[in-house]
Order: C-alpha cells, then sequence, then structure tokens
C-alpha cells in the first residue's frame, strides 16, 4: 500500500463536558476516495472541523505527506492543501462564479497590482472546461441549482491545487442525474491523485464510489478497510455494535386512550406520508439520520410550520394548528433541538424564560405579571429539574449546556402538557444530566402524558421507547415495537435498504 | 456560596450600566460645579430637568422600540405634525383646554405609530426603511397641514402656553407628566406580560415563537407606544416653545436614540431598562447645559453628542465582549 497523504494519529478534542473525538485515527492516500462513517453525533464533522482549521485538537498529531501540521485558522488549512465542500454550500450568491471561485485568493496583474479578472475569467473556463461542465464564469451563482454550485465548490478546491477534498454529505440536495454527474467528477478528481474524503450516510453511494473506508462511533475509531472486502451488514455493525452500557430507567408502559392520530402527514420538500398513533403514556420513539424529517414533522405538528396535505386528530376531534399558541392552548409542549437558538432567550433571565410560556395564566387581569406568584411557580419547576446555577434572577446564558436544557425543560412541563415532544433532548449534555432526564420522560410518560422522544443515539431510542418510528429521507420507513425491535433493525430501516430489498423483489 | 464582601458588591454595581451612569454623573458634575458654583443651584437644576423632561418621554419610546430590535427614525416628524396639529386646533379654539390638547396630540401620534408598525409587522419592512419613509411623509403632512406657515404665541390661548410651566407642589406640570411616563412605563415593561414579550422578541425571535408569542402584535405595540409618547411630547412642545414651527424636533431620533445607547440598551435588542434611558436622558441634558459653562460654543454641542454615542456604544460593545469572554473561560474551567 502506498504512503498516507495524511495521517491523523490519536487524536483527541475534548469540549466542556463532551469527549466528540477519542484518540481517532485516520489515513487518506492520494488517488483514493475514503468514506468516513458513523451516525450522527460520531465525531465525523468534528474531525472535518479539525482537518479544515476551523477548530484545535486538544491532542494528537497530523501529518501531511510526512511533515506535520498544525492549522491555526481556515486559511492555513486550505493553503495546505485541504478544501472541504460543505453540506450547505458557502457561497456568494449575487457574485459571478470566477469572483466566488477566487474569492480570498484573487490574482493580480504583477506590475499594476490590479486584479486581473481577464486571467481569472481564463483559468475558470478552463477548470469548468477540465470537468467538463457546461457553466458560465461569469453567471450568479444565485441563478445556478444547487447540484451547480457543489460543482463549482469543487472547481474551487481545484483552483486552490488541493490535494484533499472533503466532502461532506455530498449528495443530500442533489437529484440522481445530478448524482451521477458529481460521482463522474469525484472520479476524475481521484485519476488526477487528490485524495478524497467521502461522508455519507448513504450506503449505496458509497460502495459506488469509495474504496476504502474508516468507521467512528461515539467519538472512537472503530475500524477501517476496502470497501470492496465488505458487505453492508459488517458495516452496520460496526456503526451500532456498541455494548449498551448505559442504564435507562424502567418504564412500565401504561398505554391509555389515543390521544393523536397523524395521517399522511406531509410537507413540501420535508417529509410525505407520515402516519401513527400516540397513546396516553406511551412514549414514541422518532429515528432517523441526519435530514430524515423528524425535526421537521414535530414543528408541523407543534405548528411552527404548516402542513401540505394530511389530517391530525386530537382526542378524536380535528387538528391543525395555525401556530404555537394554538397548540400550546390544546396541550401539546415542544422542547425544540436547538436550546439556544430556539429554546432559550439567552439574555432574559431563568425566571424570565420559565415563565415565559405560561404568561397568561400568571397575569392578573391578562395585563400584569404578578412577581410573587410567578417565583413560586418557577421554584416549583426550577427545583423539580434541579438546576444549578447561582439564582433564577442570572441570565441563562451563563449556564452550561447541560442546565440550559433542564431550564429549557422546567418551562415546559409547566405548561402541563397531554403531549411532550422532545427533538434531541440529551444532545451534547453530561452523563449525568442526561440519566436526568431520561429520569424525567419516564415520570413524564408514567404520569399519563403522552411523548415522543426524538434521538440520534440509537441505544437511547431503543432503551426509551415504546414503539419507534423509523424515517429516512422524508418517508416513514417503519413502525417498529421496541420489543422486537434492535440495533440493527432499526438501522436498517433508517438507511432504508430493507425497503429498497421489498421493492426491488 | 456567593461572595458577600463589600468590593464585590462595589464590582457588581459597577458592571450596571445604571449605577456606572450616575457614578460618571457624579465625576463631571465636580469639576463644572467648581468652574461654576451656580450649575448646582435649585434653579439650573429645574432649569436642566425641564429641559430634558420632552426627550425623556421620546426617549422612552424609542427604547422599546430599539428593545424589539428595531428603530423608530420619525420620532421627530411625528412630534412637528402633532405639536403643529394641537398648536392650530388651539388657535382655532382658544377655549379647548390643554389637558384635551395632550390627549389629542396622543391620539394622532398613535395613529403615525400605528402606520410604522403594520408596515413593519405585516409588510416585513425592516424598521430602519420603515421609519426612513415615514419621517419624510410625517414632515411632508406637517408642511401640507400648516400650508407652510407657523402658529405664534399670541394666536396660542394662554392656559396652553402655560400648562407645561405651571407647577403643582412646586414642581411643573411638564416634569409632573415625565414623571408619570417614567413610571407608567417602568412598571410596563418589568411586570406586564407584553413588557415581557417585548424583551423576548428582541432576544430571540425564535424562541419567541416557540412559546406562542405574538410577534407581528408586540412590533406593532412598540411602534403604538412610541407614536403616543411623540404625540404627548408635540403637544407639551408646542405650549413650551409657545409656537409651532413646520421644522420643529427636526433631528431629534438622534437625541431619543442616543439617550438609550447611553443608558445601556442593547442596539441589537432584547435587554435595558427605563432607568438606564432617564439616566441617559440625564447625562445628555447635563452636558449640552454645561457646555457653555465651561466656554464652549454651542456650536460643539452637536460634536459633543456625536462623541457621548460613540463612546457609549464603544463601552457596551467592550462589556459586551468582555462578558462573552469571561462565559467562555467559565464553561471551559
Amino acid at each position: 500500500m502506498q504512503q498516507a497523504l495524511l495521517e491523523v494519529q490519536n487524536v483527541t478534542k475534548v469540549f466542556p463536558g463532551i469527549r466528540a473525538l477519542d484518540d481517532v485515527h485516520l489515513s487518506l492516500r492520494r488517488g483514493e476516495v475514503h468514506a468516513l462513517i458513523g451516525e450522527n453525533g460520531a465525531g465525523k464533522s468534528t474531525l472535518v472541523k479539525i482537518l479544515t482549521g476551523v477548530y484545535i485538537p486538544t491532542s494528537g498529531k497530523m501529518t501531511l505527506d510526512g511533515k506535520e501540521i498544525s492549522f491555526k485558522n481556515a486559511i492555513d488549512a486550505q493553503q495546505a492543501g485541504i478544501v472541504a465542500i460543505h453540506q450547505e454550500a458557502s457561497m456568494f450568491p449575487e457574485l459571478s462564479v470566477t469572483e466566488n471561485i477566487f474569492m480570498g485568493h484573487h490574482l493580480r496583474n504583477p506590475k499594476t497590482k490590479k486584479l486581473d479578472w481577464k486571467t481569472m475569467n481564463e483559468k475558470t473556463q478552463g477548470l469548468l472546461q477540465r470537468m467538463q461542465l457546461d457553466i458560465n464564469p461569469d453567471s450568479f451563482v444565485k441563478n445556478l441549482s444547487v447540484a451547480q454550485r457543489h460543482m463549482v465548490e469543487i472547481v474551487k478546491a481545484l483552483s486552490l491545487d488541493a490535494d484533499l477534498v472533503i466532502m461532506d454529505e455530498p449528495t443530500s440536495a442533489l437529484t440522481g442525474r445530478e448524482v451521477e454527474d458529481l460521482f463522474r467528477i469525484v472520479r476524475s478528481l481521484k485519476e488526477e491523485g487528490k485524495a478524497i474524503l467521502f461522508i455519507s450516510h448513504k450506503f449505496d453511494e458509497i460502495f459506488d464510489i469509495c474504496d476504502y473506508y474508516t468507521v467512528f462511533r461515539d467519538g472512537q475509531y472503530i475500524g477501517e478497510g476496502k470497501v470492496a472486502e465488505s458487505n453492508e451488514d459488517t458495516l452496520i455493525n460496526m456503526m451500532i455494535g456498541r455494548s449498551i452500557d448505559q442504564m435507562y430507567p424502567h418504564h412500565e408502559p401504561k398505554i391509555g386512550k389515543k390521544v393523536l392520530e397523524v395521517k399522511h402527514l406531509s410537507q413540501l420538500g420535508a417529509f410525505k406520508d407520515i402516519s401513527f398513533d400516540l397513546h396516553e403514556g406511551e412514549i414514541l420513539g422518532l429515528f432517523g439520520l441526519v435530514g430524515a424529517g423528524r425535526s421537521e414533522v414535530v414543528r408541523t405538528i407543534f405548528g411552527i410550520d404548516k402542513a401540505s396535505e394530511g389530517t391530525m386528530h386530537l382526542l378524536g376531534k380535528p387538528f391543525m394548528p395555525r401556530g404555537a399558541i394554538d397548540s400550546m392552548r390544546k396541550g401539546i409542549a415542544l422542547v425544540p433541538e436547538d436550546r439556544q437558538r430556539q429554546g432559550l432567550v439567552l439574555k432574559m433571565s431563568l425566571t424570565h424564560n420559565i415563565s415565559l410560556p405560561v404568561l397568561t395564566n400568571l397575569c392578573w387581569k391578562g395585563m400584569v405579571t404578578n412577581k410573587k406568584t410567578e417565583m413560586q411557580y418557577v421554584q416549583e419547576h426550577g427545583d423539580q429539574m434541579e438546576i444549578k446555577s447561582a439564582g433564577y434572577h442570572v441570565e441563562a446564558e451563563t449556564l452550561s449546556g447541560g442546565n440550559q436544557q433542564k431550564v429549557v425543560l422546567a418551562k415546559w412541563i409547566g405548561t402541563n402538557p397531554k403531549i411532550l415532544i422532545l427533538d434531541e433532548p440529551t444532545k451534547g449534555i453530561d452523563v449525568a444530566t442526561k440519566a436526568a432526564v431520561h429520569e424525567f420522560v419516564c415520570d413524564m410518560a408514567d404520569k399519563g402524558v403522552a411523548v415522543i422522544l426524538i434521538s440520534s443515539e440509537l441505544p437511547e431510542i431503543l432503551g426509551m421507547s415504546d414503539r419507534i418510528v423509523v424515517m429516512h429521507e422524508g418517508y416513514q420507513t417503519a413502525i417498529l415495537d421496541a420489543e422486537e425491535a434492535t440495533a440493527e433493525s432499526v438501522m436498517r430501516y433508517a438507511i432504508a435498504t430493507v425497503q429498497m430489498e421489498a421493492s426491488n423483489a | 456560596m456567593p461572595d458577600l464582601s463589600f468590593s464585590s458588591f462595589v464590582k457588581k454595581a459597577l458592571a450596571r450600566r445604571e449605577a456606572a451612569l450616575t457614578l460618571l454623573l457624579v465625576v463631571i458634575l465636580v469639576p463644572i460645579t467648581i468652574r461654576s458654583p451656580q450649575f448646582l443651584s435649585a434653579k439650573n437644576i429645574s432649569t436642566i430637568l425641564n429641559d430634558m423632561a420632552i426627550l425623556s418621554i421620546v426617549a422612552i419610546g424609542e427604547f422599546y422600540v430599539i428593545l424589539s430590535n428595531g428603530i423608530d427614525l420619525s420620532v421627530g416628524s411625528i412630534i412637528a405634525f402633532t405639536g403643529m396639529a394641537t398648536g392650530m386646533i388651539n388657535q382655532a379654539n382658544p377655549t379647548v383646554s390643554p389637558i384635551l390638547l395632550m390627549f389629542a396630540g396622543m391620539g394622532i401620534g398613535m395613529v403615525m405609530g400605528l402606520f410604522n408598525g403594520v408596515l413593519v409587522a405585516y409588510g416585513k419592512i425592516p424598521p430602519i426603511i420603515t421609519t426612513l419613509g415615514t419621517v419624510n411623509i410625517y414632515r411632508g403632512l406637517t408642511f401640507l397641514l400648516s400650508g407652510g406657515t407657523w402658529v405664534t404665541a399670541h394666536e396660542m390661548s394662554e392656559s396652553y402656553i402655560a400648562f407645561p410651566r405651571n407647577t403643582f407642589l412646586g414642581v411643573s406640570n411638564l416634569l409632573w407628566i415625565a414623571l408619570l411616563v417614567i413610571a407608567v412605563f417602568y412598571y410596563f415593561s418589568r411586570y406586564s406580560r407584553t413588557g415581557r414579550e417585548v424583551y423576548a422578541i428582541g432576544g430571540n425571535p425564535t424562541a419567541a415563537k416557540f412559546v406562542g408569542v405574538n410577534e407581528n402584535r408586540v412590533r406593532v405595540v412598540v411602534f403604538l407606544i412610541s407614536g403616543t409618547l411623540c404625540g404627548l411630547a408635540g403637544a407639551l412642545w408646542t405650549a413650551r416653545y409657545a409656537s409651532a414651527v413646520n421644522e420643529m424636533a427636526t433631528g431629534f431620533e438622534m437625541q431619543a436614540v442616543a439617550a438609550c445607547v447611553l443608558g445601556g440598551v442593547n442596539f441589537a435588542g432584547g435587554s435595558g431598562g427605563i432607568i438606564g434611558v432617564v439616566l441617559g436622558t440625564l447625562f445628555l441634558g447635563v452636558v449640552t447645559n454645561a457646555l457653555p459653562v465651561i466656554y464652549l460654543s454651542v456650536f460643539w454641542q452637536t460634536f459633543v453628542q456625536g462623541l457621548i454615542i460613540l463612546i457609549a456604544l464603544t463601552l457596551n460593545t467592550m462589556s459586551d465582549q468582555r462578558k462573552t469572554k469571561k462565559l467562555l473561560a467559565q464553561r471551559r474551567g
């Protein structure tokens, strides 16, 4: 085997309260497409950010062409020849293709020092031709399709003379034809001797285009090998095959009457044909990989987004909320995924954050908040969640992630919900808080609340849920009984190989 | 364990903008008073307070708009239109009571604020653009209303002109009104649901949406408050300066914004308080009033005001950055 272009050795990255990467290895060779495989939160994106100079590793060593490298910023990484093509293309829509490609490394006329647009245009034209792309260098990026923008990003990488091109979920927004186009370009990059790091959740693509793979799980290196010598089963096992070392609270479901009935719920471009029932005292897990549309489904149930098709019944009555206030009044609570952006007003105190959803009830004649009642209310629910802080008067931004999450939970339990929706409630929080959240979820279910739990962590879904709805790219692929579900079966539905086999048969 | 020592108490107190501003006020008063002992005479203090009363009313309206992450540039023009309108009502019907004129001003101002608010909330036009348009529309309407003429002192009733100056318990009506506005809106910002919702919308509109705060309603309300208070200010302005001029209160929005910024109101919305705004207004008043005392010509006034705004904004940014760094350090540690 030839010598590696990039060698990552024993790299560890620690964030407060969490080890995002723990002693991982990765070696990339020229002329090879290398798949980096793992569940959400396995540490793939963290590694990409380290390779592109966004994060600095806590410890470990990286070598490029045998020389040790350490990047202080993204420019360093670019100059060393590592370029990433991002999930969300980071481009300037109001500028032309040429201007985008040369942004940050403009060419200048050696004599006059003026920007040399003529040469830049010619070079762009040359690169586009080399990739056999039919794109006009003068057209504005805002007028290009998503696929074309990806191509421009790749051309930009070429203009930088990158040795290593990182593609993070490059096909997530592309159609079948466009994926073919992309793969053609990936193959030609490979022939030119570039190393390509390919991150994807789609197994068919990995088997189609990649030569070699490395698997991460929970921030740890699991294994590597040649794609040709492996199969789906091995890879799935490597992705999920952990010992379930975490204990989940025992939950004896007392399933009551049907609370919510969702039928053929669809939203254009996000998800299609979602149908399930939800009962009192039940914990319904909602699992899927990034881009499966889980958050969009619950946002629609809560009324933040509008459904384009389908019906819902709440306690037998037709239900289609026009906004959060509507669904809150009817007893639904949603703990959103991004607590800093959606869950909290960081500049406000804990008191004000916790009382915000119930201000109407705490108001006298609907207008004036009664401070004493408010304090009582906040203390009751805040203490229940055991929030660690200097007091309820401090601003939410001073708290750690785990405690912020407790504030968000405290904020919602006071609304006495009949349906509690939790979107990734344990993402990025420490183990102790995680356990507290699990305890809380089971408590709520035992009290007869119907719970929808979204999580990207398979053990959590398996350990907590009574039933599991699995989604793949906007489609519902299965509803499984938790008793019968295994990590493997859930993962198979999440990457939708089962359905494909069925439809092929 | 919370740190209860005296030094930490002082540090915490100084970290609050209100306390720092009070201290600064005292610090600049010392050399001014040494230079000119009459500066702190009861008469001069009363002059400063009365001069600042109208600004404080307008600044409180501006405060709510900035708190919701907006800005109201039309305040000067609303003052001009309502001032002209009340002046002309008084000219036509000298017997109308001054109190009624105050309410007339508020009513007209409310409609103008409502127009701003509806454009921002339902037309989705950014506040700065909306009010950049209406600042000219309202000024134009003032000229159309007056036909370009003035209402002069001898065309107005004596009771109207005397109204702001008349005293009750030794304090002028003008000051009483300002104090009432301050009290009402202090209470409103701290203890009303809508007040709380303005903080939420300014601090994080997404999170506010997730708890069912009606964003459009809040955006209309803040402009409604600003317009109504400007209407009140317009009615008082005409009486106090005993004339209604088409150009009145031109550029007043800058002073209102300056008072807010000085008072520590976050320009991106979500934080700040009424006490800070009042102190900011007072600070501007003292500085403006002190310039002649230290023999600086009036021509320097706008220059100095601009300088103060810049310094205040720099301080705001610096303290924000310090806070962020401290938070990061805490989390790492």
